[in-house]
């Protein structure tokens, strides 16, 4: 006997006393976030429908891949092979760990699953089912502390679909200065994304919080005021910005596969 | 006005106990601490409870009130249903000694593991000067009134026992965290015994802490986030080990 029911705690058996639906919140964040990682897994193999019309989906955005749609290259540049040991690798496939990466260490989501779906704890004063716990200080949820470096491929992964962004103002004639929904959709999305990322815990240390005299780097002392309040925000940007990357992609798809018409406002 | 309210009281001790059922009254703007000193004076003359100021500064009538860690005295007897029984049992995470009343020594022994401030030794008392800006930074810190319903409700050490003899807790990290961003303090590895001997490694930022705080500081965001970003910047940041920053952090 462990925990709230060790011999020398109130001799109470039930795991919580709480009377509020303590539940609630990490069923939903449960449903949410496998729902994302159903529909990312069957995009990131499905390998079709991610470009159309100068728009690209965040999922396979940079495509890499010699299979790559030529539009949806940067630039041409095609570094990796299609195929890996005869097998067929998906465009998204390629890059999906570094996006994957940095919400799956990011301090927020953290929260989250460790609550929603490992159940440690499901909730404040609900006690863990599990016997043993050794947090974050063993493989492999010491890789946690990784979550700076997957903050610095981000913000590259920001600016190229900033890029993608700009791109999708031109019309399918390829001529500029075109707007469709397209373009709201992924300006939308890339937008979000630079929120989340500069209010990220690891931002917010990187570009003033390590200081031990503030008064000695006003500059940086200013920056990281901002990225503070931003920071507050974070696990609001957290659930936006992914909200907003899964409708771009579904967006894009839709219109790639002839279900939608991207509707162009001039 | 008074009302009948509906209470249940965790009365036992160490070896035995359990919740016992109480109607008394309550009045208007009373708190559940009040209603318990009622039911002590009325009903109940050797119930054991631990108060003190009524102001929620003194952190002494900690207690778990419908499940979660809250202080007593703070909370309105309003904020229930009027037909809601309260229940009212002792902290969780701790021994029992008597009825709501836990042996919360843990805690003070935690807080003898940290290290103290240590002053330059070139600057005499009196001679240290400091910025507003880092005094605010760590001030939001020492709102902290002991009242550790923090440490209570850290799973770490509420749901494994055996964790205690390595884990310090939020309450403790936030008193680390105030001395490593103390732009005077001069002791060397500060950030290496947070990981190494106070088991900040151990949190997993379920924000617990921050979420029963009644002095609501920002414990995760603001003290153990930033002290597991500074243990990252001397132990797993590749680029500043190759920078040659990392013998430098040492000495921090």
């Amino acid at each position: 006997m462990s925990g709230v029911f060790s011999p020398t705690r109130a001799k109470i058996k039930e795991r919580t006393l709480r009377t509020d639906k303590w539940w609630l919140e990490p069923a939903i964040t449960f449903g949410v976030l496998f729902s994302f990682v159903i529909y990312a897994t069957f995009r990131a193999f499905e390998g079709a429908n991610y470009y159309a019309q100068h728009l690209i989906s965040p999922f396979y955005s940079p495509c890499l891949s010699e299979a790559c749609v030529p539009e949806a290259t940067m630039f041409g540049w095609t570094p990796v092979s299609a195929e890996i040991f005869n097998f067929a690798l998906s465009p998204a496939l390629i890059i999906l760990i570094f996006p994957l990466g940095f919400r799956m260490t990011c301090y927020y989501y953290r929260k989250a699953y460790y609550r929603s779906f490992w159940m440690s704890p499901p909730a404040c004063a609900v006690a863990e089912p599990h016997k043993k716990y050794t947090g974050e200080t063993r493989a492999p949820l010491i890789l946690q502390n990784a979550h700076r470096w997957f903050f610095y491929f981000g913000l590259i992964f920001n600016v190229i679909l900033s890029y993608d962004a700009v791109i999708s103002f031109k019309n399918p004639e390829g001529e500029w200065g075109h707007m469709s929904v397209g373009s709201l959709v992924l300006v939308v999305s890339s937008t979000l994304l630079w929120f989340y990322s500069l209010s990220c815990h690891s931002c917010r240390h990187t570009v003033g919080g390590r200081l031990k005299h503030f008064s000695k780097h006003p500059v940086r002392y200013k920056i990281w005021s901002w990225v503070s309040v931003l920071n507050h925000s974070h696990q609001k940007f957290a659930w936006y910005s992914l909200l907003a990357v899964a409708f771009a992609d579904i967006y894009v798809r839709q219109v790639a596969s002839g279900a939608w018409t991207n509707f162009y406002f001039f | 006005m008074a009302r009948k309210l509906n209470l249940r009281i965790w009365r036992g001790d160490a070896t035995d106990g359990g919740l016992k059922d109480v109607q008394v009254d309550v009045n208007e703007g009373e708190v559940v601490l009040d209603v318990i000193h009622r039911v002590q004076a009325t009903q109940m003359g050797d119930l054991a409870v631990r108060w003190n100021c009524k102001a929620g500064k003194c952190g002494s009538c900690s207690m778990e009130i419908n499940g979660k860690p809250r202080l007593a005295c703070m909370t309105q007897v309003a904020s229930f249903d009027e037909n809601e029984t309260i229940t009212v049992t002792p902290l969780r995470a701790f021994p029992v000694i008597k009825d709501l009343v836990t042996d919360v020594s843990f805690n003070y022994k935690k807080a003898m593991e940290v290290p103290a401030y240590e002053h330059p030794k070139e600057l005499a008392p009196g001679e240290a000067r400091m910025e507003q800006i880092d005094v605010e930074r760590s001030q939001e810190f020492r709102k902290c009134i002991e009242c550790f319903l923090c440490q209570d409700v850290c799973h770490v050490i509420r749901d494994h026992e055996e964790n205690k003899k390595s884990f310090a807790g939020p309450r403790f990290f936030i008193r680390i965290a105030e001395l490593d961003m103390h732009p005077l303090d001069t002791l060397k590895n500060r950030k290496r015994k947070a990981q190494e001997e106070h088991g900040i490694g151990m949190c997993n930022i379920t924000k617990c802490c921050t979420e029963v705080c009644p002095e609501h500081i920002k414990i995760t965001d603001n003290a153990i986030i930033p002290m597991k970003e500074r243990v990252v910047d001397i132990k797993y940041d590749p680029a500043r080990m190759f920078a040659g920053i990392l013998k430098r952090e040492k000495r921090n």
